[in-house]
């Protein structure tokens, strides 16, 4: 079918402005397509990172302890102990686990942590706190206080802490300075503020200690095993089928990110449909743009489909012919678009950096195969019907005008 | 001479029930291999529609249409297409060049649009042909850029590539001055007597009529 390739070529090139115009056109839907994209994947990267990006992926915790009973289950009386919520829930077999997790591929990192609740004390002030040990070396794996250190360094011993700014005001701390951390089972130790951070998240700015693994071990009298095990992944998105995984590989319980974020996943995907809908107008809009062309073009040539007709041309051949144009034109547009799209969206800053107030676009999300892909095809889709209406075109009715 | 193309009780009619407009009524006609025969007869006689039906570009109500032994009324669009890309040339009284594709393109086309591309021997004949019929200097010219007289010899070469052994030409003069219609006629008297190709010309011109050594004339819808 090479003849049918220079056929349609000649075709195309015959009327250079008016295949220059459709080709723009395609390529302005391309354009606003791979726009789209980008900015509402880029709104998703931007919204998840500010909201989710410190908290982890995916949280392994033991299973809660349902409250014992005291009677045999078939004496006719359920009489239970009252559950002790000072007595810490510990996942005594994670060090074997860990290894295996942090070969996972597309696990970023891994966090052992004991957690627990407390007071912070200075003077005749206190605070309520959540308390976080964690390994010195891991301080950062989730929440990344690294980066978000105001005061002071993320360096964790046996007898620092590091507090929220918020929460260093309210009781008007200071690096270096010493408070007492008191945990609710009653034991209380002096500790010097080694850092201030500031996440940006109200819950961890005001009322949450990080300390090292060893202080929380001996503020919670847990010597050994640990509470949670945070993780991180490379694509926070498959969240829910790493839980799956490591829970069953587990047998501990495993929670996504999203278990606890559903109004924030239910707007991304409104805002995510609302793309898809105005990707999809511009697709519609191509393939209207791109059909109607080539039926005017079909239109006109009638007189000359009618020789070829007569020459010995077949039907299936004039379908080729135009349904190759119709080819032609959306690759064509689809790669210019593209192009021009990857072009104009590469100056803006990446979401994860974006300033505020700026358009988060992530010109990583621009679709641009997709975008090509579609194109050509919604044109091919769109050149059938002219392509079909010029095989049909009766050599007789048309040889003699 | 061996019979090239028969046609028996032809009937061609045109709408249906009231509006039925019968064409060709019973038409038998014979043409023999070599044959340069004119077909006259007055507007509406049945000229056109006779030629389309040989041309295998419409088939008949009725009747038989018989070209190199072979039964082409009951064939499919799809054989007809190929029957009439090896068998059969067509001259228009409009030249109908393809008019974005240069001379040498279009005398090539049926050739090229047969084999899927454009062969180097499907070349070299169109150069042949072009040379035959005096346009060896314009084989790289648009049609579009082409005489009136250019444009016909052009379409006369497009119609002798596949070396078909039947030309049909409908009024190929009626567009052209005297002096190319001269040469039209010049060339295709030669081309008939050097490669034995039948020539069928629709014409109303008496003295085109004379230059063929048959006249067939048609009227009210069958061979006078």
């Amino acid at each position: 079918m090479l003849y049918g390739l220079k056929i349609a070529t000649r075709y195309l090139t015959a009327n250079k402005a008016q295949t220059g115009l459709l080709i723009t056109g395609v390529a302005v839907g391309v354009f606003v397509f791979i726009f789209m994209s980008a900015l509402i994947g880029g709104l998703a990267v931007f919204l998840v990172q500010r909201t989710v990006g410190d908290i982890a992926h995916v949280t392994m915790e033991a299973p809660s302890r349902d409250a014992s009973a005291l009677l045999p289950e078939n004496s006719g009386l359920l009489i239970v102990r009252q559950r002790d919520t000072t007595q810490l829930e510990l996942l005594r077999t994670a060090d074997a686990f860990i290894p295996l997790i942090e070969a996972t591929p597309g696990v970023s990192a891994v966090s052992p942590q004991i957690v627990g609740n407390g007071f912070l004390v200075r003077g005749q002030a206190t605070a309520p706190v959540g308390v976080t040990g964690v390994q010195p070396d891991k301080v950062s794996a989730i929440a990344n206080i690294g980066r978000n250190i105001r005061a002071g360094s993320t360096d964790l011993n046996s007898s620092n802490v590091l507090l929220g700014t918020s929460l260093a005001e309210d009781l008007g701390l200071r690096v270096g300075q010493v408070v007492r951390l008191r945990s609710a089972n009653g034991l209380e130790l002096p500790l010097v503020v080694g850092g201030l951070f500031e996440l940006g998240l109200d819950a961890l700015d005001s009322r949450s200690a990080f300390v090292s693994l060893s202080v929380a071990r001996t503020l919670f009298d847990a010597p050994q095993g640990i509470s949670r095990l945070e993780i991180k992944l490379d694509d926070l998105n498959q969240a829910e089928n790493y839980a799956r995984q490591l829970a069953a590989d587990t047998g501990l319980e495993a929670k996504p990110w999203t278990e606890g974020n559903a109004q924030l996943l239910d707007g991304l995907r409104a805002q995510a449909n609302s793309g898809n809908l105005i990707k999809g107008f511009a697709l519609i809009t191509i393939v209207i743009g791109v059909a109607s062309a080539l039926l005017l073009s079909t239109y006109r040539r009638r007189p000359e489909i009618g020789i070829m007709r007569a020459m010995g041309a077949t039907q299936g051949f004039v379908i080729f012919v135009f349904v190759t144009q119709g080819t032609m034109i959306g690759l064509l547009g689809g790669l210019i678009g593209a192009g021009l799209g990857y072009a104009a969206l590469s100056p803006f800053p990446l979401p994860e950096v974006a300033p505020q107030g700026g358009l988060p676009i992530d010109v990583r999300q621009g679709a641009y195969d997709l975008a090509v892909t579609l194109t050509t095809i919604g044109a091919i889709l769109a050149s059938i019907l002219p392509a079909r209406a010029a095989a049909r075109v009766d050599p007789v009715s048309v040889i003699g005008q | 001479m061996s019979t090239l193309v028969e046609v028996r009780d032809l009937v061609k009619t045109y709408g249906e029930g009231d509006t039925a407009t019968p064409v060709l009524k019973g038409l038998n006609l014979t043409l023999d291999a070599g044959e340069l025969a004119a077909l006259l007869g007055p507007s509406g006689s049945g000229k056109s529609t006779l030629l389309t039906i040989l041309g295998t570009l419409m088939k008949p109500t009725s009747g038989q249409h018989l070209m190199l032994d072979q039964d082409l009324t009951s064939a499919d669009d799809r054989e007809l297409t190929e029957f009439r890309n090896r068998h059969i040339g067509f001259v228009f009284q409009f030249h109908h060049l393809l008019p974005d594709f240069t001379a040498l393109e279009n005398v090539i086309f049926p050739t090229a649009v047969k084999a899927g591309r454009e062969t180097a021997a499907a070349r070299a004949r169109g150069r042949e042909l072009l040379d035959r019929v005096g346009l060896g200097n314009r084989m790289e010219y648009l049609a579009t850029q082409l005489s009136g007289g250019q444009k016909q010899r052009v379409a006369i070469a497009r119609a002798l590539m596949n070396q078909p052994e039947l030309v049909l030409a409908d009024e190929p003069t009626g567009n052209l001055d005297r002096e190319s219609a001269t040469q039209v006629m010049d060339l295709i008297g030669e081309i008939n007597r050097q490669e034995e190709t039948s020539f069928l010309i629709s014409t109303h011109d008496e003295r085109i009529a004379e230059i063929c050594r048959r006249q067939i004339r048609v009227l009210d819808g069958s061979v006078g």
